[in-house]
């Protein structure tokens, strides 16, 4: 068992602080959160910077290890998150890279390390959310293109997209599993209405998203027509895998805010508050070797990212919320006011236990794909 | 990096797995059960031999001279199998109690807290007033864990040695990590309304709950024995104090009815977490040092 960096990684590290030592104070400023094109534009920046840098590919190409430390420094130094940019990044392109053809790889990944072009996520119905492969969407072959109608919902990002991976049914009267195909739309052709919807934070962070005899061309289509299940199931290996992991280093950076707020404001006298920090910090510790420790195993497998993604989910969606809650009972007073950040991330966090698969979902997974539980009738 | 065990690292794992599930089986477990309060002298000199005390004595003093992610990888094994006696205190006494590193020696210690544990049978005490006579016997709630009150002022106050602390977390790593087994393998074989109680979600989920605790304090108790770092251990003990008891009440709600009976072994995990948890001034200590590393600020 060994933590310290082995000569390359040690290397990457300083080359990388130094260069967001430099680099970090020539930004401009952050947009507002409801700024959406100021977003776009400000984390699609972002992105173009590292890719000027040679950073761009860091979440594909580099060693598991090279990867964590990149999220650890950058978010150490306080540097823009990857922000609309996540579902391309992190996800969308690694599928493609992992299940496209050359074609498609030509096409789609490029831009999207160039900060040329925002992916979104276009698999959740209202009616099929946690029961994903229940979802209705057709689409049906009309000569070289499919033909899609139906919705999708809670579409992050959807406004600013140009392109969404997108499931569709192609075979209706196949069991539920078989029939679906994974397709790349773009997001400006006719028939698609995006309708915003508002979160409980107040911000319109997702959408609605109404498709209307769309024409998304067959060549868009990754994986063969009806396996679209099994390319979807890549996909979420990599959202629940390695997505999350740089926001471990930034909750353990607002919780040695919250001490010193804390400190500052009195709060810190109370023992039971205290303790609660101290807690938290052992949790976030935790997490943080339970990251390393599920990168070293990914680094000696040479695999993808396992169903151990599933369990460091489900412990870190919860501390987030905990510590958001420890935040809450600093500020006192001042955590009714939205204008403070503590306040608005308390309100974010209440979906982590639900966005990308709920804590239920994630408790099915660990159970029977790690313990070999049977499954229920 | 590569946080995860070397080849020798899952050697040794086995080995001491090995030697216990030869010498420390079930049926022991529960004869040990039948006669409270006494300690297998035979069983320690086999440990002693077999290096368990004098694991990290450098070779040159005749230990193994080995490290301290190789101690709790030994002392996690001990964890599972509940293994009885003051194994910690034996174990840091290698090299400055004679006999001990060879288990001629039983050494009990005052480790901070209010409480010893193996006073009567102990060899030698360490790290309390001379005598410890106005120590009062107490009915330990666990059978494998005898246990002596040290009324406050008589036992001199002793510094906890994170050591100690550490490898403490390491035996609740594995009892958590048997509990989490045990409440497996029922969920797996017991049948109720025509099925394995394991179909059912509610019981999948307490399951599944057991193992990312588990998962989380392995990762905390493994990273602070590479580290030695005192935060990090203070952590690792937080997480593995959570994992061994919530773990071993979870696992008795598996078994339902039969988890509540004197033949089933869980109350056993239950109890010893339940001793441990009370070691070097219980969580709160270790909640109050991290609370003070925040404001110390390494911000890592
Ligand atoms: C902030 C946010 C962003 C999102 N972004 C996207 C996005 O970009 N693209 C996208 O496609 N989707 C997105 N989603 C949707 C998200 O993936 C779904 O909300 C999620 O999968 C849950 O589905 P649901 O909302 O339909 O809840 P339901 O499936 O209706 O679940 C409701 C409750 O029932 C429980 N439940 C359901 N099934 C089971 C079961 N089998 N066992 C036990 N309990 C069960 C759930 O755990 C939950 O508590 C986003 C959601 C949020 C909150």
């Amino acid at each position: 068992m060994d933590l310290s960096d082995s000569p390359e990684d040690a290397e990457f590290r300083a080359r990388l602080r130094d260069w967001l030592g430099k680099v970090l104070p020539t930004l401009p400023p952050k947009p507002s959160p409801d700024d959406w094109p100021g977003r776009r534009a400000y984390d699609l920046g972002w992105q173009r910077t590292l890719y000027d840098a040679g950073y761009a590919d860091v979440h594909w190409q580099a060693s598991p290890s090279v990867r964590l430390i990149f999220l650890e420094e950058t978010e150490k130094a306080g540097a823009p998150y990857v922000g609309a940019g996540f579902v391309g990044l992190l996800h969308a392109g690694p599928t493609v890279a992992a299940e496209g053809t050359a074609e498609q790889r030509a096409r789609w990944l490029p831009p999207i390390l160039r900060g040329d072009e925002v992916w979104c996520q276009g698999f959740s119905e209202p009616d099929a959310g946690s029961d994903l492969a229940a979802l209705r969407t057709r689409a049906w072959r009309d000569g070289d293109d499919y033909v899609v109608s139906g919705s999708k919902i809670w579409t992050s990002h959807a406004e600013v997209a140009d392109w969404c991976e997108l499931l569709v049914r192609t075979d209706p009267g196949a069991p539920k599993h078989r029939g679906i195909t994974w397709l790349a739309m773009p997001m400006g052709a006719p028939g698609i209405t995006v309708r915003p919807l508002r979160t409980l934070a107040g911000s319109a962070e997702f959408a609605e998203v109404f498709l209307d005899e769309v024409r998304v061309p067959v060549a868009n289509r990754v994986g063969e027509e009806n396996d679209g299940w099994r390319v979807t199931m890549v996909t979420l290996s990599f959202e629940r895998g390695t997505a999350f992991v740089g926001e471990v280093v930034a909750c353990r950076r607002v919780l040695g805010e919250l001490a010193r707020e804390a400190r500052t404001n009195g709060r810190w006298d109370d023992p039971a508050l205290r303790r609660r920090l101290g807690r938290l910090n052992a949790e976030f510790r935790a997490l943080w070797r339970l990251t390393q420790w599920n990168v070293s195993e990914a680094e000696a497998t040479g695999g993808l990212p396992g169903v151990g993604g599933s369990v460091f989910k489900l412990r870190y969606s919860q501390a987030r919320q905990e510590l958001y809650d420890a935040a809450a009972d600093v500020l006192g007073d001042v955590s009714l006011d939205l204008d403070h950040p503590w306040v608005t991330d308390r309100l974010s966090s209440l979906s982590y236990t639900i966005a990308a698969g709920t804590s239920q979902i994630q408790r099915n997974i660990v159970a029977e794909r790690i313990l070999g539980l049977p499954k229920g009738r | 990096m590569r946080f995860q065990l070397t080849e020798d690292q899952r050697a040794l794992r086995d080995g001491v797995r090995g030697l216990l599930a030869r010498r420390f089986d079930r049926t022991a477990l529960r004869a040990a059960v039948d006669r409270p309060g006494r300690l297998d002298r035979a069983l320690w000199r086999e440990l002693g031999t077999a290096g368990f005390f004098a694991l990290r004595l450098p070779e040159a003093d005749g230990g193994v001279g080995l490290g301290l992610p190789e101690a709790v990888l030994a002392f996690e094994e001990a964890g599972r199998a509940l293994l009885p006696g003051p194994l910690i205190a034996t174990h840091l006494a290698a090299g400055r109690v004679p006999g001990a590193a060879d288990g001629e020696t039983v050494v009990a210690a005052v480790d901070g807290g209010g409480v010893v544990e193996w006073l009567a049978q102990a060899d030698v005490v360490l790290g309390g007033a001379e005598d410890l006579e106005g120590a009062v016997r107490m009915r330990s709630v666990d059978p494998l864990t005898p246990l002596h009150r040290v009324p406050a002022g008589l036992g001199a106050p002793v510094a906890v040695d994170p050591v100690a602390v550490l490898l403490t977390a390491a035996e609740q790593l594995g009892t958590a990590a048997r509990a989490c087994e045990l409440a497996v393998q029922h969920a797996r074989a017991r049948e109720q309304f025509g099925q394995p109680i394991g179909a059912f979600q509610a019981i999948k989920h307490l399951c599944a709950d057991l193992l990312v605790r588990v998962e989380a304090a392995r990762a905390a108790v493994y990273a602070a024995a590479v580290t030695a770092d005192p935060a990090d251990i203070a952590a690792a003990r937080l997480l593995a104090d959570e994992a061994a008891v919530r773990g071993a009440r979870d696992c008795l709600q598996v078994h339902g009815g039969m988890g509540f009976t004197w033949e089933a072994d869980i109350h056993l995990l239950l109890k010893r977490a339940w001793v441990r948890t009370r070691r070097a001034g219980a969580d709160t200590e270790s909640e109050e040092m991290l609370a003070d590393d925040l404001l110390s600020g390494a911000g890592r």
